[in-house]
């Protein structure tokens, strides 16, 4: 069997440091937000993880596209990675979305359009996973995945700008009139800082992550196939 | 008879795109029209499902009319997997879609033809639930921009549906992973669909309205190309 | 007519077909015999344009597979265990449907041609659905048989057929081949196939493990040879 790569070790290493340095300054560097208080420093972490998950999402898409183009198996091992990735980070988000909320507007859920967005993307590759689940022969399990990836990805943003418009015409009553903003808010400088080192932070993680899902999947593919020869 | 060889592939030449679309149009339907299953299923379904929302939501007439997009689309969207379903589950069982596969045709027409002719039953069962919801909660529901909205919105669902339901259907989980598959993914067009109609039937001006009726429009566009695109790979092997 | 070399076919990890050497000449019966899940259906499928392979060449009346598909598929004339047919359609107008699939001209003429080739003029206007299992795989041959194709790929054509049954459909494919066919069938059964088959070719372990012309059988001894070809066991063969 392959040893662990070097660089994936470092990369671990690298990883947590990160973490905690980031956490630190999420929690404890940046200055206080002057309207909502402490709760904001959710946000540091909430985008950055939405934003890995978009990324793992979009990876699975391009992963998706180059399956069925090429019939290459690893491509699919690179798109399921991505989506279970996104997954974990798209959670996350979701989840400091609403403990952001809860303070702020005594609600756990806002029908703020990315809010609901992210949840229904979320959906949508769970149902990916479902798909895939319910399928026995590899080469279709791939193909179907592959062509669900994209169908969702590219269905996201149109059920973005449908529940905007929806919200611009008819504002909740719950939670902010801007159907735009979940909390916005103006940046200090040393807030710019922290925001896009958690960014940098994550998506560190989300690639080491990443590595190591694609370096599973290629392993267990490689016991199948020895399996099977010695069967045979 | 004769034991002769005689020339073979004389009898047959490649049909045209559309009049193999035709033929597969024509098959679903003629099927229907004897077995009337699909159709019932739906229409008795759909049904069911608007008595379960009076007793839900238990509005006075007034709040009713308010939500009579919301209902009607929420029925639709349910009772459209049980269509989308049938119709793919009769090629699957016999092993039909190979019989399609096997002849000259080009796949896209495959999906194109499955796609018309679930248009057409989600159509006619929406046509006669119009007229039923109508007489059970004494609103008028003939209003042509509201007719507009549901072609829109029904090829949308269809357009998706159709594909997602050739995949759906070659699972174990065959029958629950439809409306799992398709449910997130369609909600541009039922958010757009209900705004439309609703606004239809209060009598809104029309550039108030247009904006989902583009919305509409151009979810049918992508996702239709999209199908187009990616077809040959659900069915091929 | 077919020539098929090194053809790999994998399911992921798994190897069904492992470089496949087979060739048939224009107009010949093969009988395509082996135990379960030697992968005589997936082979079946592949010629037939249903399942691409992974590696190896595959050639059909001098077009490629699976590049030049659609070519081909206006030359084949497939019947696998299942009918392929619409239970609620009748028996003609599943023939005019694949008729129809197909660009057949003259298509009355050619369906009323073909029920009566199969035997089922007078149950025409049934709905298949109401038809026994022989009538279905008869009807089902009509269909395949509809375009006229150079080419015929039968799987299993006999399975669930009883005796009566399986004697038309012996009628009806000696009828069909000897109008210059080239026909490729597997086969469990080897009585069958022994009746039909000018050539015999064995299919295991992924490649073809013998093939011997009738000729070159003696009376009875075909077992003998098919137990041969399979190193010693015989299972998932039966012969009266």
């Amino acid at each position: 069997m392959e040893r662990k790569p070097r660089l994936l070790t470092v990369l671990d290493v690298l990883s947590i440091v990160l973490l905690a340095v980031a956490t630190w300054m999420a929690l404890f560097w940046a200055p206080m937000e002057a309207l909502m208080g402490n709760v904001q420093r959710v946000f540091y972490f909430h985008v950055a993880a939405g934003w890995v998950g978009m990324m793992g999402f979009l990876l699975a898409v391009i992963a998706g596209i180059a399956y069925l183009r090429t019939g290459a198996g690893k491509w699919d091992i690179v798109g399921l990675s991505g989506v279970e990735i996104g997954l974990v980070f798209a959670f996350i988000n979701i989840v400091t979305g609403s403990i952001w909320a809860r303070p702020i507007w005594n609600t756990w859920w806002t029908w703020d359009p990315r809010l609901v967005t992210a949840t229904i993307m979320f959906l949508v590759y769970v149902a990916y996973l479902m798909l895939r689940e319910g399928i026995d022969d590899p080469n279709r399990r791939a193909r179907f995945g592959a062509i669900y990836a994209i169908v969702g990805f590219v269905s996201v943003p149109l059920t973005f700008l449908s529940i905007r418009i929806f919200r611009t015409i008819h504002p909740t009553l719950v939670g902010s009139g801007d159907p735009a903003a979940l909390g916005a808010f103006d940046m200090t400088p040393n807030m710019r800082m922290v925001f896009f080192f958690s960014l940098f932070v994550f998506t560190v993680i989300g690639i080491d992550l990443l590595w190591h899902r694609i370096r599973l999947g290629w392993l267990k593919d490689q016991v199948e196939q020895r399996k099977f020869q010695l069967m045979s | 008879m004769s034991s002769e060889r005689h020339t073979q592939g004389s009898v047959a030449k490649q049909p045209s795109y559309l009049r193999s679309l035709a033929a597969i149009v024509w098959k679903d339907l003629a099927a229907e029209l004897r077995s009337r299953e699909v159709f019932s299923a739906m229409l008795v379904f759909a049904l069911l499902v608007i008595l379960i929302f009076n007793f839900a939501l238990e509005l006075n007439a007034r709040e009713r009319a308010s939500v009579t997009a919301g209902v009607l689309w929420a029925t639709f969207t349910f009772a459209g997997t049980l269509g989308l379903n049938r119709s793919m589950a009769i090629e699957k069982d016999r092993g039909c879609l190979d019989g399609l596969l096997l002849a000259p045709v080009d796949r896209s027409a495959i999906y194109f033809g499955k796609a018309i002719g679930n248009l057409i039953f989600m159509l006619i069962v929406e046509i006669v639930v119009l007229p039923i919801y109508s007489v059970l909660y004494n609103v008028n529901l003939f209003v042509p921009g509201l007719l507009l909205v549901i072609l829109l919105g029904s090829i949308g669902y269809v357009a998706v549906g159709t594909l997602l339901a050739s995949m759906a259907v070659q699972a174990r989980t065959r029958d629950i992973l439809l409306p799992i598959l398709l449910f997130p993914v369609v909600i541009p067009v039922v958010v757009a669909a209900v705004k439309a109609s609703d606004a239809f039937l209060q009598g809104l001006p029309l550039d108030q309205i247009s904006v989902w009726l583009n919305l509409l429009i151009a979810y049918d566009v992508i996702f239709i190309a999209i199908a187009y695109m990616v077809f040959d790979f659900v069915v091929e092997e | 007519m077919i020539q098929v070399h090194k053809l790999v076919k994998r399911f992921g990890a798994k190897t069904v077909l492992r470089g496949l050497d087979f060739e048939v000449a224009e107009g010949e019966f093969v009988a395509l015999l082996g135990p379960n899940g030697a992968g005589k259906t997936t082979f079946l499928r592949i010629l037939a344009s249903l399942s691409r392979p992974t590696m190896g060449v595959v050639r059909l009346a001098s077009y490629h597979l699976p590049g030049q598909a659609a070519q081909v598929r206006l030359k084949l004339g497939v019947l696998s265990h299942q009918p392929l047919l619409y239970g609620d359609l009748t028996g003609e107008e599943n023939l005019r449907f694949y008729g129809r699939m197909y660009g057949v001209e003259d298509l009355d003429a050619r369906i009323a041609e073909v029920l009566k080739l199969v035997g089922l003029s007078a149950r025409r206007r049934d709905v298949v659905r109401t038809y026994s299992r022989g009538m279905q795989q008869r009807l089902a041959i009509g269909r395949a048989v509809i375009h006229d194709p150079q080419v015929l790929l039968l799987d299993e054509p006999y399975t669930g057929l009883d005796q009566d049954a399986s004697e038309m459909l012996d009628e009806i494919l000696r009828l069909v081949a000897a109008q210059g066919r080239t026909v490729v069938m597997t086969s469990h059964d080897l009585a069958r196939a022994a009746g039909l088959a000018e050539r015999f070719d064995v299919l295991s372990r992924g490649v073809i493990a013998a093939s011997a012309e009738r000729a070159a059988i003696p009376e009875g001894g075909l077992l003998t040879f098919y137990q041969k070809a399979l190193g010693g066991e015989g299972e998932g063969a039966h012969v009266l």
